[in-house]
């Protein structure tokens, strides 16, 4: 039995490292769980990129759910996933709120008219500070806020039609039900 | 040197000088508030590059990150509550010494855990092989 034990501790290490291997296969490491998740979405209230001179806030978005997407017209990723919002989550129902952010309005609405708007409204955060509220990092990212205004759901990075099926559609199935239920 | 040719010196001195400002355009009261915030943005991640800290990164988001941190500062706010707002909303991943609680209780315990498992171990071995060995010798052996 002892002369097993430095075999056993050999075969523990391998079992290790090749978890290790799997993990990394299977994570992206730049990604950072985000700590909001089932927290209150952070307060915001910011000038709509159409209307400048009206202001959207938090409070005024409960009561139902929402898909806050996190863009700019200097983020190249943001144009791989515009046609795919446009295409694939339009369709699901889903209010979708454009957080325009670190950018320049006049940018903004330029990239919006070439690539088309596929937004309910459009905030700007042009000091980018309800971004880090919202512990944003890299755009594009979207938060899932449910009609309670807790974040359900986060993504960083790019949606991607997979993506979409195999982790957007299940959390909204997810946020259908216990409103059903609430409701009399 | 009159004024008038001293100018196009002057003026060549101050572009000289801009540049560095333009890197980070913060003012400290005293050499102690630049060292605190030195020293903190140095235990502090940068999640734009993630190998860098937040003081030695040019990304944008550090930029304005390191803006945030100033004005926290700024607003009287401790380095462990700057901390804490950062982690707040970017994940205990921000700080570079990761806090103890039960989900890194394996990061902190573990090294250690295992240094006295290996001490253990070869204390075992030891006591067993300096047994051995007196069980070796005969009662007829000579000391």
């Amino acid at each position: 039995m002892a002369r097993l034990l430095p075999l056993a501790v050999f075969l523990a290490l391998v079992g290790l490292l090749l978890f290790g291997i799997h993990w990394n296969a299977h994570h992206e490491m730049t990604e950072v769980p985000s700590p909001l998740i089932g927290k209150p979405a952070p307060e915001f209230t910011l000038p709509l990129l159409y209307e400048p001179e009206r202001k959207l806030s938090r409070a005024e978005l409960l009561g139902k759910p929402y898909l806050l997407n996190v863009f700019g017209s200097w983020c190249p990723t943001c144009q791989y996933e515009h046609p795919i919002l446009s295409a694939n989550v339009k369709p699901l129902g889903i209010a979708l709120i454009g957080l325009d952010w670190r950018d320049d309005p006049d940018d903004a609405k330029r990239w919006l008219g070439r690539f088309g708007n596929p937004y309910d409204a459009v905030i700007t955060d042009r000091d980018g500070r309800t971004g880090i509220d919202f512990g944003v990092y890299m755009a594009p990212e979207s938060f899932l806020v449910d009609a309670q205004g807790v974040i359900r759901y986060k993504r960083i990075g790019m949606f991607t039609p997979e993506l979409i099926e195999r982790e957007l559609k299940p959390k909204l199935a997810e946020l259908a039900r216990p409103a059903r239920a609430a409701a009399p | 040197m009159t004024l008038r040719r001293a100018a196009p010196w002057l003026l060549a001195l101050h572009l000289c000088a801009t540049p560095a400002f333009a890197i980070d355009p913060l003012e400290f009261k005293d050499r102690a508030e630049e060292v605190r915030f030195q020293n903190l943005t140095r235990q502090l991640r940068c999640l734009v590059c993630q190998n860098q800290n937040l003081a030695d990164s040019d990304a944008e988001l550090a930029h304005e990150l390191r803006q945030q941190v100033y004005e926290l500062m700024r607003n009287g706010k401790s380095d462990e509550e700057i901390k804490r707002y950062l982690a707040a909303r970017y994940n205990d991943f921000v700080l570079y010494d990761p806090p103890l609680k039960p989900a890194t209780w394996l990061l902190w315990f573990a090294p250690g855990a295992l240094l006295v498992a290996g001490a253990g171990v070869l204390v075992h071995v030891l006591r067993r092989r300096a047994r051995a060995a007196v069980a070796d010798l005969t009662p007829e052996d000579d000391w």
